[in-house]
């Protein structure tokens, strides 16, 4: 680097970083395989065999062959914004993959871009749902901004404890390697009020069972998704399945960053997965409000609370 | 075989239209997802939004109001989209044929992929349905 410029090696590398490994096709296999072991989970809670584990594939196959059908009147951002939360979806995965296999330390305050950019899978299906014109899409939609602004505050108070804990650093590598030297986050008092915290605030970002408010199929016909079909309906689903991967691996990042073996990774991994699963299984879905109420009175309060002690050093 | 047909065979999402039945056929349809028969085994989904589903399962006697609404969801879903008549009711209406508010059996309202026969066709007979529908795709080639 320097005056020399790029060579065609260095130039390229972010690409293959961004579009293999671990960027697009590892983060999309890794969410879908995730995504077969939560069907697979769900299938023995309920005493059903459940699907194949290719199950998730074909599903994606099958989507890119059917046809694609444009609401009348629905403007562009129908079409794109289901790119725009794929694209920022594998970003994360990317810098997440980047820290935790190569242990490269990319930039300070990463961490806040990745708080930013988890936003933005959830601002496309805003904007894709708003866009198609279909009344219950529009009530998703509303559901969906109300569900962001309830999470977030908790959300990123549990994330300043975890900076805390890490002496002030907002950088993703920093947080891991303060953890390698002082045992994991979860361990403290503080990391573990946090650590509740954020399992529900993924729960919510996942669109899990108790907050699966914004893409209630019983009630609203699958809500934001409703006039989403094959090819854009795809990209959705892949979306949601890279998150699958990312969200448990951002909680390993932040709560439990002593041992980076690649083994005890997909150990916590599948851990951490089968936790939001048993809770999305045992939980029946919360009206709008009541998750209001849940993330900005007691899940506030928890994360406060974990700030709190955290600055106190414990 | 083209793949996106064998991936159809593995992943059919289902709709369910109810046209008029009297609920016996839908039951027997939920039965098909419980521990004894789990049709997730194969990739079947019952689904929220027509925009996904790969097969209509239309149940009922066709009556006259419901109709219309039929023909709409038919035109709603994305294609290819598969129809499955499921009852005898769909099938040939039954005791319903002389009746004066139903339209006439399902194929003369939309094309029909696969009949199943029943009042109500038994969780076994639905899952034979769905063998032959596989069946039917992949050799259409």
């Amino acid at each position: 680097m320097g005056k020399g410029g790029f060579s065609t090696k260095e130039k390229m590398m972010p690409l293959f970083d961004y579009l293999v490994f671990p960027g697009f096709l590892f983060t999309v296999s890794a969410g879908l395989l995730a995504g077969w072991i939560d069907r697979k989970v769900t299938a023995r809670i309920q005493w059903r065999v459940g699907p194949p584990w290719y199950q998730n594939f074909v599903d994606i196959v099958k989507l890119l062959g059917k046809e694609v059908i444009v609401p009348k009147g629905s403007g562009g951002a129908f079409l794109l914004s289901p790119y725009l939360g794929l694209l920022s979806a594998v970003l994360i995965a990317t810098i997440l993959g980047k820290n935790l296999f190569f242990h490269s330390e990319l930039f300070r305050a990463d961490l806040i871009v990745l708080l930013y950019l988890l936003v933005i899978p959830a601002i496309a299906v805003i904007l894709g749902a708003s866009s198609s014109r279909n009344p219950l899409a529009s009530v998703g939609a509303s559901r969906e901004i109300k569900l962001v602004l309830s999470y977030e505050l908790p959300f990123i108070l549990a994330i300043i404890a975890v900076a805390i804990r890490a002496k002030g650093s907002i950088q993703l590598a920093q947080i891991l390697s303060s953890q390698a030297s002082a045992g994991s986050n979860i361990f403290s008092w503080s990391g573990f009020l946090a650590f509740i915290v954020v399992l529900f605030c993924m729960q919510a970002k996942l669109g899990m069972n108790p907050f699966d408010i914004a893409e209630a199929e019983q009630e609203i016909m699958a809500g934001t998704m409703i006039e989403y079909s094959g090819l854009p309906l795809a990209v959705f689903k892949l979306t949601k399945a890279s998150l699958l991967y990312t969200m448990p691996l951002l909680v390993i990042f932040l709560f439990l960053g002593k041992d980076t073996s690649p083994l005890f990774i997909i150990l916590k991994f599948i851990a951490i997965l089968v936790l939001i699963i048993l809770i999305k299984n045992t939980n029946p879905r919360l009206r709008i409000d009541q998750a209001l109420k849940f993330f900005w009175g007691p899940a506030t309060l928890l994360a406060i609370l974990s700030v709190a002690l955290a600055a106190g050093g414990l | 075989m083209d793949l996106r047909l064998k991936a159809l065979t593995k992943s059919i999402w289902v709709f369910h239209v109810s046209a008029g039945s009297c609920n016996n056929c839908d039951i027997e349809i939920l039965d098909c997802f419980t521990p004894r028969f789990d049709i997730e085994r194969f990739g079947i989904q019952l689904i929220g939004s027509v925009r996904h589903a790969d097969a209509l399962l239309v149940t009922g006697a066709m009556s006259r109001k419901a109709v219309p609404l039929l023909k709409k969801i038919y035109e709603q879903a994305a294609k290819p989209c598969l129809v499955v008549a499921c009852g005898i009711c769909a099938v040939s209406q039954n005791m319903f044929r002389d009746s004066y508010n139903v339209a006439g059996p399902l194929d003369s309202i939309i094309p029909v992929d696969v009949y199943i026969p029943g009042c109500p066709p038994k969780p076994e007979a639905i899952i034979a349905g769905i063998a032959k529908l596989t069946d039917k795709i992949k050799n259409k080639k």
